[in-house]
């Protein structure tokens, strides 16, 4: 184990801004990315619903 | 078993769907093990005291940027040769995640060369080659979204993605061609890592959660791209999920 406490922990040996600065950005770019590509299929998704629905309308 | 029943959308979009649970699961499981070892079993560096912790993003996400561009470029020499539609889609469902990681690789290079090297940027041949490589993909994505047929824009970025291919050479031994403040390869095929063993376990988790996390999200990319695309056919249209 290397750290005797939590703040020890965060203070990562007085690097933390480069160190949490590195991980914090990598896990946000991760997450947005994600979220991107779930509204990605969510709009087109979207868009195959209302297409299909206009379809609908025309034949009737 | 059939594998080129899974080149046409139709069968992939299915499959994809099947596989990306699983390496997701992988990449978040790599991910928990390789922050554990990374933060809590690997020593401090007797050198660089916990500044060196950034390796464990910094190294998987340099290496997934070179790798993801190889296979783009790989499916693209594929979509170019053979025509197929689903391989393009793939070139073009995996540059945003190669640009991400490019991205990645500069920003905590950065962060780890001002406490190493007292600054976040040098011009110098690995940093600059990189950057290129982060330009490359950008370019490739500015070109597809540029014009309006995706085959015909399938095709455009395919010999973009081609022809930048010769820069992850330059990139990977960009250390040893030329004097650069960047270090040397610390791992390599021939001869056994320069560092402790648990740091280097825990890289290698990072890596593997990175490469799992990469397939995952390209497959989740892949199937939006599918039903954007083969959004006039009749199997996208009687999709449950469409027709829910």
């Amino acid at each position: 184990m290397n750290w005797g406490s939590a703040a020890e922990f965060f203070a990562m040996g007085g690097y933390a801004a480069y160190v949490w600065g590195s991980f914090a950005v990598v896990a946000l770019c991760l997450v947005v990315e994600c979220l991107a590509v779930r509204a990605r299929r969510k709009r087109a998704l979207g868009e195959l619903r209302r297409a299909g629905a206009a379809a609908l309308e025309g034949r009737t | 078993m059939n594998w080129l029943k899974y080149s046409s959308p139709q069968a992939f979009y299915p499959l994809a769907g099947r596989m990306l649970p699983w390496f997701a699961g992988a990449a978040a499981l790599f991910a928990a093990a390789g922050l554990y070892v990374g933060f809590f079993v690997a020593p401090t560096d007797f050198q660089q005291g916990e500044s060196y912790r950034i390796i464990f993003v910094h190294v998987p996400a340099s290496w997934m940027s070179m790798f993801i561009y190889l296979v783009m470029a790989g499916w693209a020499a594929f979509a170019l040769a053979f025509n197929t539609r689903l391989s393009g889609m793939m070139a073009t469902a995996l540059a945003p995640t190669g640009a991400l990681f490019a991205f990645l690789s500069l920003w905590t290079g950065a962060l780890w060369g001002k406490p190493t090297w007292g600054t976040y940027w040098v011009w110098d041949a690995r940093l600059t080659s990189e950057l290129i490589l982060f330009f490359l993909y950008l370019g490739f994505m500015a070109l597809q979204a540029a014009i309006d047929d995706p085959r015909r824009a399938d095709k455009a970025g395919a010999v973009l993605a081609l022809v930048g291919v010769v820069n992850i050479p330059i990139i990977y031994f960009s250390v040893q061609w030329w004097n650069t403040l960047h270090q040397g390869a610390s791992v390599s095929l021939t001869r056994s890592p320069t560092m402790a063993a648990t740091m280097f376990a825990g890289m290698v988790l990072m890596v593997l959660a990175f490469w799992m996390y990469s397939i995952a999200v390209a497959l989740a990319r892949v199937r939006a791209i599918i039903l954007e695309r083969e959004r006039r056919t009749d199997w996208v249209q009687e999709l449950k999920e469409v027709a829910a």
